[in-house]
C-alpha cells in the first residue's frame, strides 16, 4: 500500500512548492552584497564635472543610493515617489546617473525635478557592475559605516518606501 | 457579431462536454446503454461547437477586426495573410483556445475509431476526456476569453511579435498540442481501466495505437520547434533546455517509456500498475507544461505574457485532474494484480531498465527545471541551472538506455540467454567498434566522446539491420524470405524505423557538436573568408523593404574549390511596429552539413561583421525524429489494432471477472 | 629589386575601377582573436542577467557588452578564469553562473539523477530477484466452459 502512495505524495509536493512558485519573482536576481561594505567609486558629478563625489563621502550617514538614467522608462514611475521622499528631508538621496549623456541627464532632471543632492555621473557603466547593476531603476540604502543593508531592483513605489526603507532608515538613525 | 458567436459556441461547447463527462462516467458505472449511448454524440457536438469558436476568431483575424482586444494585441492589418491566421494561436488566449480544439480533435478520433471498445470502456475514456475539455473550457471562459471586446477599438494591433512571423508558426504549436494534448487519450484509458476496476492485455491493446500516435506528434512538434529556432534566432543553436523546451521533453520522455511499457503490458500482461502510472504522470507533465509556460513561475523566452491569477486556475486544475487519478491509483492500483513473471535476464526486464531509466531523465530534467525554483521558495539562494547542467546529466543517463536499445529486440520474452545475445549481436557491436574508432578520423579528429556518439549510433542501426536479416534467415518454417518479411507485422517494421531514426537522430547530435566551427569576420565589400573547405564572399549589403519590416540584405556568394555552391542573402531586419531588431540568418542546408551566415552591426558605410558557421550533418538531428515519427505513425497503424474483435466477444471478454 | 615593381603594381591596383575590388581575406572581427577565444570560453560561463536565457558571449544585450568589456580589461590585466568569475559573482550572486556551482545547496541537483537512477534500478532488480509468486489459479466449471468456447471460436487478430 505504501509505495502506492509515493506518486501522490510527490505530486503534493510539487503543487506545494508551485503555489509558492507564483508569489515569487523569477527574474529577479537579489543582490549578494547586502550586508557588505558599499563598493569603492569614485566619480565627477554630473553638475559640476570639476568635482567628485564617493561613497567615502557619506560615512557617518545613513543615505540612499538611486541608479537612474535618462533612456530608463521606468525611472519616469518613480521619479514623483523619489521626489516626494526628498521633500520629507527622512534621508538624503544621491543619484547614479548610469550610461547616460550628460546634457541628456540634466535635461531629465531639469524637466521631471532634482530630488538627489548630488548624482554622480557613470558614463560607462563600470561603476554600475561594482554594485551588481543590471536594470534601472536599482536603489541602495547604505547605512553610516558604508555598508549596504537594503537593495530594490526596479522602480520604487509608495508602499515600498513606506514599509521597506522609511522604517530601515530610521533603524539605521538610531544605532 | 461574429465573436459574440464564437463566445456562445464556447458556451456551448462546456455544457455538451459537461455532458459527455457526466453520462460517460455515471453511464458506465450504471451500466445505463441509454446514457453511454448519448456520449459519442455529446462528444461529437462539442468538437463541433469548438470548432465554429476557432473559426470565429480566426475570422476575426482575419478580417482583422480590432475590437477584438486579443486580435488588437496580436495582430495587424500588415500582417501577411498565413500569419494572421497563425496568430490565432501566437498569445495565451488562443493557443488555450487551440488546446481545446486539439483535445476536440482527438475526442473525435475517439468516437470514431474505436468500434471494437466495449460500450462501458469507451463510454469511461470519452468521460475522462469530457472532464478534462470541461476544466479547460471553464479556465477559458473565465480567465482567459478570446473573445473579449474593447470599446473603442485601436485604428490597428500592435502585431503578431516578429520572431514568430515565421512558416515555424504555422506548423510547431498544432503539431506540439497534439502531441501534448493526445497523451491525455492515454490517461484516460488509464483513469477508465482503474475506474473499471479491469486492466489487462485487451486495454494495452487497445491504448497502444493512440499513445503511439500522440508520442509521434510530439516527436514532430518539438523536432519543428528545435528546427524553427535554429534558423529563426540567429546564431545557430537548436536546443536550448529552456524551461518551455524541458516542458514538452518530459512528456516526450515519459511518453517513450509508456509506449515500451504498453508493448510489455499488452504481450505478456505484466508491469499493469506501472503502465497505468506512466499514463497518468505522461499527462501530468503536459499539464505541468502548460502551466509551467503560462504562469510567470520560470522565466522563458517563450513564455506567454504571465499572469499569476492564470497560473493558479491550471494548478487547480492539476490538483483535480492529477491528483484525482493518482487518488484513484491508490485506490485501485493494489487490486491490479501481477502479471507473468519473467527472469533477470529477458526482454521484460530489459524493456523495465529502458523505462527507469527514461523515467529518470525525465526526473533529472524536471529537477533542474524546478531546483532554482525550489532553492528560492526556501530562501536558500538564487541560482541558475542551464544547458552545462543538463548536458552533464542526460547524456550519461540516456547513454546506457541506448546501448540497451540494440539488445532488447533480440532478447526473448520470459527468459533471455547473455551468452545467446552476446553471439547474435557480435556483429553489431563489431561495426560500432569500428565507426567508433575510425570514422572521427575521416572527419578530423578523434574524440572519446565523438566516438561513443557514434559506437551508440552505429550499434543501434546495426541491430536494427541486423533484426531484419535474421528474419529473412531464420528459415525454421519454411517460408520464403520475402514471404516472411511480408508477413512480419507493421508494428515491427515500425519499431525498427524509429529505432533507426534514432541512430540517425544520435549522430547528427555528435557530429554536429563535435565537428562544428565558426568564425567572426569584418567584412568589406569583396573580403573572402573560409570555413569547413568553404569560401564566402561578401559582396555588400543593401537597404530593402519587406511587408511590415525595412532589412538590411547582404549577399555571400559561397564556393567550394572554385565552383560557386550557393549565394545567401542574411538579413538584419526592423519590424516598424514594433521597432523590434531581428537577425535572420541565411542557411544553405545539404545532407552532410549546413552552412549558416548572419550578419552582425554593421561598422561603417560598407563593412559588417559576418558570422559564418559549418554545421556538418546537422539535418540528420531533424531527419532522424521525423524517422522516429514515421516508425511511430507505421507501428500504429498495425492491422491488429484496427481489426475488431468481434463485438459479442469482445464483451464477453469485458464482462469477465478481472484477470 | 623587384620592389618597385610590386609598389606600382600595389598602386595599379588599388587604383583600379570600383567594380573589382580588391578581395582579400577577411579579418576576424575581433581586436585579438586570441585573447577574443578566452573572453568568450569564459563568456561562456557566464549568464546574461538580462535576457537570462543566454551567455554573455551570445547575448546582444548592452549589459552583456559591457561585461565582455570587463571580462576583456581583466583579462588584460592579467587575471586568471578563477578571479574574473569570482568577480561577477561577488557582484551577482551564483545567478549569474551559467554552471550551477557545486555546494551544499546545490547537491541535491548535481547528485539527484544519479540517485534517481539509482534507486529505480535497485528496485527494480530486488523486484527482479525475489518476486511474489502468483499463486494457482483454480477455473470453477463455469470458466472452464468459456475458456473452451473462446479457444473454440476462429482466432483473430492476435499478435
Amino acid at each position: 500500500m505504501n509505495r502506492f502512495l509515493l506518486p501522490v505524495g510527490i505530486f503534493a509536493a510539487l503543487v506545494a512548492l508551485l503555489g509558492v512558485g507564483l508569489t515569487l519573482n523569477p527574474r529577479e536576481v537579489p543582490s549578494p552584497l547586502i550586508g557588505k561594505a558599499a563598493p569603492h567609486f569614485e566619480l565627477p558629478q554630473l553638475h559640476d564635472s570639476a568635482k567628485t563625489f564617493s561613497e567615502k563621502d557619506m560615512l557617518g550617514k545613513v543615505w540612499v543610493l538611486n541608479v537612474w538614467a535618462s533612456w530608463c522608462v521606468s525611472c519616469r514611475e518613480e521619479h514623483p515617489v523619489l521626489l516626494d521622499l526628498a521633500k520629507s528631508g527622512a534621508v538624503p538621496i544621491y543619484g547614479l546617473n548610469y550610461k547616460d549623456r550628460r546634457p541628456e541627464g540634466l535635461g531629465w532632471l531639469k524637466n521631471m525635478g532634482d530630488p538627489y543632492q548630488i548624482s554622480a555621473f557613470d558614463a560607462d557603466g563600470r561603476v554600475g557592475i561594482d554594485y551588481g547593476v543590471y536594470g534601472v531603476p536599482e536603489t541602495y540604502v547604505i547605512d553610516k559605516r558604508g555598508v549596504i543593508r537594503y537593495k530594490r531592483i526596479g522602480p520604487l513605489t509608495t508602499e515600498i518606501v513606506k514599509e521597506k526603507v522609511l522604517p530601515l532608515v530610521q533603524e539605521l538613525g538610531r544605532g | 457579431m461574429i465573436p459574440e458567436i464564437g463566445q456562445i459556441a464556447l458556451a456551448l461547447a462546456l455544457c455538451l462536454a459537461l455532458s459527455q463527462a457526466v453520462l460517460g462516467l455515471a453511464g458506465a458505472a450504471r451500466g445505463d446503454s441509454a446514457w453511454m449511448g448519448a456520449v459519442r454524440p455529446a462528444a461529437q457536438g462539442q468538437f463541433v461547437f469548438v470548432a465554429i469558436a476557432f473559426g470565429c476568431l480566426t475570422y476575426a483575424f482575419v478580417a482583422n477586426d480590432f475590437t477584438v482586444t486579443y486580435v488588437a494585441s496580436n495582430s495587424n492589418s500588415a500582417l501577411p495573410l498565413a500569419y494572421r491566421v497563425a496568430g490565432v494561436w501566437g498569445g495565451h488566449e488562443g493557443s488555450i483556445l487551440l488546446w481545446i480544439l486539439m483535445l476536440a480533435v482527438w475526442t473525435v478520433g475517439v468516437t470514431l475509431f474505436s468500434r471494437h471498445l466495449p460500450d462501458e470502456m469507451l463510454s469511461r475514456v470519452l468521460g475522462v476526456m469530457g472532464l478534462v475539455s470541461v476544466g479547460f473550457l471553464l479556465f477559458v471562459l473565465f480567465t482567459s476569453n478570446p473573445f473579449a471586446r474593447v470599446f473603442p477599438s485601436p485604428a490597428d494591433g500592435r502585431d503578431l511579435n516578429p520572431l514568430l512571423q515565421d512558416p515555424g508558426m504555422v506548423l510547431h504549436p498544432p503539431m506540439l498540442y497534439m502531441g501534448y494534448v493526445g497523451f491525455s487519450v492515454a490517461f484516460s484509458f488509464a483513469v477508465a481501466a482503474l475506474l473499471s476496476g479491469r486492466l489487462d492485455a485487451a486495454w494495452a491493446r487497445w491504448s497502444r495505437p493512440w499513445t503511439t500516435t500522440a508520442w509521434a506528434f510530439l516527436t514532430v512538434g518539438i523536432a519543428l520547434g528545435s528546427g524553427w529556432a535554429y534558423y529563426e534566432l540567429g546564431w545557430g543553436g537548436w536546443w536550448f533546455w529552456d524551461p518551455v523546451e524541458n516542458a514538452s521533453f518530459m512528456p516526450w520522455l515519459v511518453g517513450t517509456g509508456l509506449i515500451h511499457s504498453l508493448a510489455v503490458t499488452e504481450k505478456r500482461g505484466c508491469f499493469r500498475s506501472w503502465t497505468v502510472l506512466l499514463a497518468i504522470v505522461a499527462f501530468a507533465l503536459s499539464l505541468l507544461g502548460t502551466f509551467l509556460v503560462r504562469s510567470g513561475v520560470l522565466t522563458s523566452v517563450h513564455a506567454f505574457a504571465t499572469d499569476p491569477a492564470r497560473g493558479v486556475f491550471i494548478l487547480a486544475l492539476l490538483v483535480v485532474v492529477i491528483g484525482g487519478s493518482l487518488l484513484l491509483y491508490v485506490w485501485r492500483a493494489p487490486r491490479i494484480g501481477l502479471g507473468g513473471s519473467f527472469d533477470i535476464v529477458s526482454r521484460e526486464s530489459l524493456l523495465l531498465v529502458n523505462n527507469v531509466m527514461f523515467a529518470a531523465a525525465a526526473g533529472s530534467v524536471l529537477l533542474g527545471t524546478l531546483y532554482p525554483l525550489a532553492l528560492d521558495a526556501s530562501g536558500l539562494g538564487k541560482i541558475s541551472v542551464g544547458p552545462p547542467y543538463f548536458e552533464t546529466v542526460f547524456v550519461p543517463l540516456m547513454a546506457p538506455a541506448l546501448f540497451l536499445m540494440g539488445v532488447a529486440p533480440f532478447a526473448r520474452w520470459k527468459k533471455a540467454s547473455l551468452p545467446e545475445l552476446a553471439s547474435r549481436l557480435r556483429w553489431a557491436l563489431g561495426a560500432g567498434l569500428v565507426a567508433a574508432l575510425a570514422l572521427p578520423f575521416a572527419l578530423g579528429r578523434w574524440s572519446p566522446l565523438v566516438a561513443l556518439g557514434l559506437l551508440l549510433a552505429t550499434w543501434i542501426a546495426a541491430s536494427s539491420v541486423l533484426q531484419l536479416y535474421e528474419k529473412t534467415r531464420n528459415a525454421a518454417s519454411g517460408a520464403s524470405a520475402w514471404a516472411r518479411l511480408r508477413n512480419t507485422p507493421r508494428a515491427h517494421y515500425g519499431m525498427l524505423l524509429a529505432h533507426f531514426g534514432v541512430a540517425v537522430f544520435v549522430t547528427g547530435v555528435t557530429l554536429v557538436k563535435g565537428y562544428e566551427s565558426e568564425k567572426d569576420v569584418r567584412m568589406e565589400p569583396g573580403d573572402t573568408t573560409e570555413i569547413g573547405g568553404y569560401t564566402f564572399r561578401f559582396d555588400g549589403a543593401r537597404d530593402v523593404r519587406g511587408p511590415n519590416y525595412v532589412a538590411a540584405r547582404g549577399t555571400i556568394k559561397v564556393t567550394k574549390n572554385g565552383q560557386s555552391v550557393t549565394t545567401l542573402y542574411p538579413e538584419k531586419r526592423i519590424y516598424t511596429v514594433q521597432n523590434m531588431p531581428m537577425t535572420e540568418a541565411a542557411i544553405d542546408p545539404g545532407f552532410t552539413r549546413d552552412l549558416y551566415v548572419s550578419l552582425g552591426e554593421s561598422v561603417s558605410n560598407s563593412a559588417w561583421v559576418v558570422r559564418v558557421q559549418h554545421k556538418p550533418f546537422i539535418d540528420w538531428i531533424w531527419g532522424g525524429c521525423l524517422l522516429m515519427a514515421l516508425g511511430g505513425a507505421l507501428a500504429a497503424s498495425d492491422r491488429r489494432y484496427r481489426f475488431a474483435l468481434k463485438k459479442e466477444r469482445a464483451e464477453a471478454y469485458a464482462s469477465a471477472p478481472a484477470a | 629589386m623587384a620592389e618597385p615593381l610590386v609598389r606600382a603594381l600595389a598602386l595599379a591596383m588599388l587604383l583600379a575601377p570600383g567594380g573589382w575590388a580588391l578581395a582579400r581575406e577577411a579579418p576576424p572581427a575581433a581586436q585579438d582573436p586570441v585573447l577574443e577565444q578566452r573572453v568568450m570560453a569564459i563568456s561562456g560561463e557566464l549568464r546574461c542577467l538580462v535576457c537570462q536565457n543566454q551567455t554573455i558571449a551570445d547575448s546582444n544585450a548592452e549589459l552583456a557588452a559591457d561585461l565582455r568589456k570587463e571580462v576583456r580589461e581583466k583579462i588584460r590585466q592579467g587575471q586568471s578564469d578563477r578571479e574574473i568569475i569570482d568577480f561577477m559573482v561577488e557582484r551577482y550572486g551564483d545567478f549569474v553562473l551559467y554552471r550551477p556551482p557545486f555546494k551544499a545547496t546545490t547537491l541535491l541537483l548535481w547528485l539527484g539523477p544519479l540517485l534517481l537512477l539509482a534507486t529505480g534500478l535497485t528496485i527494480l532488480f530486488r523486484r527482479l530477484a525475489h518476486p511474489r509468486v502468483k499463486g494457482d489459479v483454480e477455473l470453477t466449471a463455469d470458466e472452464r466452459d468459456r475458456a473452451r468456447r473462446l479457444l473454440a471460436s476462429k482466432e483473430t487478430g492476435e499478435g
